[in-house]
Parts: structure tokens; C-alpha cells; sequence
């Protein structure tokens, strides 16, 4: 199945990449999306992680076509 | 219920009015609006900062935005929110984030407006990176309220 993977802020700098499309075979979680693209790396503690825009956790199940998206704590509004 | 992102900057003091202005639900209905501005500093961390670059993540960001406006709408007994929020390179003393909130009565506008900010802070995908005198850092996380 193919999945769409993007990275943010100093995540998408470590990885140097934005966004990619990837194929793996069915069934595979977020977790084994991001050992994927990351060459078997570690999660790191405080992953954030999406799919299709929704936080989800590293067990849940991607299906084809998901967009799945890793970012480091979120630092936004005022202080 | 509004919720934008800004590429530009933003008077969010005309903001509340204009909202108030154009939306005839709110019109002799509300007694109390609670307003955060969020603005920011010239200072983080012991550091000068420069200059600001707010990332976010297209169409999750605003959707995700309007999701807690839904859920701050369903659990307080409040008429209406505006969440505005700058994205893009900003200064010291620009507005960064507006919070605004409608009620006939001030706890529920006070308690949703303070739900919206501190769910804003931990849950929207917004990255902050700092330019310094000395080069560029990603904010790591958010100080508490």
C-alpha cells in the first residue's frame, strides 16, 4: 500500500524531508511508518504523530492512501 | 465561530469589534466577552530574539482549530469564538493569537477562553523558531500559563 509521510519544524530539518510517498505491505502502523522512513530509528519520547490530520498513537493501523504525518511538541499562541 | 490564519499582521482589537459588528447572533445577546491576546516578546529564555517564524501544518492547523472551537461551544453555554493566528515571520509586539469569546454571562466566557488558549497551546500544530543575534533555534516547548 502506498502512504503519504510528512514532517515538520526541526523534524523535517533533521530528516531533510518535507513530505514523501512510500509503499509497504499491509498491515503496518504509524510506528512501522516511521522505522520506515527513518531507517529503523527509535521513536523518539515526545513524538507527535498524525494520520489524516488526527493524533494518533505509534500501534495504530494506516490504511492505503493515509496521510501520515510525524512533528515534535507543538509551541504555538502567545506565551 | 471563526477561526484564520494570518500570513500578515493583525489588529486584534478591531478584530472583536468587527466580529461583534457583522454577526447579528450576538447582537443584545452577550454580556460578556473574554479576549487572550497573545503578543510577542523581544526576549525568551534569557536571549534577545529577533524575529519569529511560526511553521504550521496546512489544513490541519485550521481544522484542528475549529475542532476545540466545536468542543468549547458544546461544553459552556457560550454564543460565540474567534480564533485568530498568525503564521509566517513576525516582530517583537506583533499580535501573535486572538482568543475571543461571546457569552450572555462572564465564567463561561472567562473558563472557554482559557479551554481554547491552553488546548491551542498543547494540541495546535504551530512550531515556533527564534532568529537571534547568534543564528536560528527551534522553540522547544511552550512555558506554562
Amino acid at each position: 500500500m502506498t502512504v503519504t509521510v510528512r514532517f515538520f519544524a526541526s523534524l523535517r530539518e533533521q530528516t531533510g524531508i518535507k513530505d514523501k510517498t512510500i509503499e509497504l505491505p499491509k498491515p503496518a502502523t504509524v510506528g512501522e511508518v516511521w522505522r520506515c522512513v527513518t531507517s529503523g530509528s527509535d521513536i523518539p519520547d515526545n513524538l507527535l504523530m498524525t494520520v489524516n490530520m488526527e493524533y494518533e498513537k505509534a500501534d495504530t493501523v494506516v490504511h492505503d492512501g493515509d496521510e501520515v504525518a510525524f512533528f515534535p511538541p507543538v509551541t504555538g499562541g502567545g506565551r | 465561530m471563526k477561526v484564520e490564519l494570518r500570513e500578515q499582521g493583525f489588529e486584534p482589537w478591531a478584530e472583536v469589534k468587527r466580529h461583534q459588528q457583522l454577526t447579528p447572533e450576538l447582537t443584545n445577546k452577550f454580556g460578556a466577552t473574554a479576549v487572550f491576546v497573545g503578543t510577542m516578546r523581544d526576549f525568551n529564555e534569557g536571549d534577545a530574539v529577533q524575529s519569529m517564524s511560526l511553521e504550521h501544518y496546512p489544513k490541519m492547523t485550521a481544522k484542528h482549530l475549529e475542532k476545540i472551537s466545536e468542543q468549547a461551544l458544546e461544553r459552556w453555554d457560550i454564543l460565540d469564538t474567534v480564533i485568530i493566528h498568525r503564521v509566517g515571520t513576525i516582530t517583537p509586539n506583533d499580535p501573535i493569537v486572538l482568543v475571543a469569546v461571546w457569552s450572555a454571562h462572564r465564567a463561561a466566557a472567562f473558563d472557554a477562553c482559557r479551554f481554547l488558549m491552553e488546548e491551542l497551546k498543547s494540541t495546535a500544530p504551530f512550531w515556533k523558531k527564534e532568529s537571534l543575534e547568534g543564528g536560528q533555534r527551534w522553540v522547544q516547548s511552550n512555558t506554562p500559563g
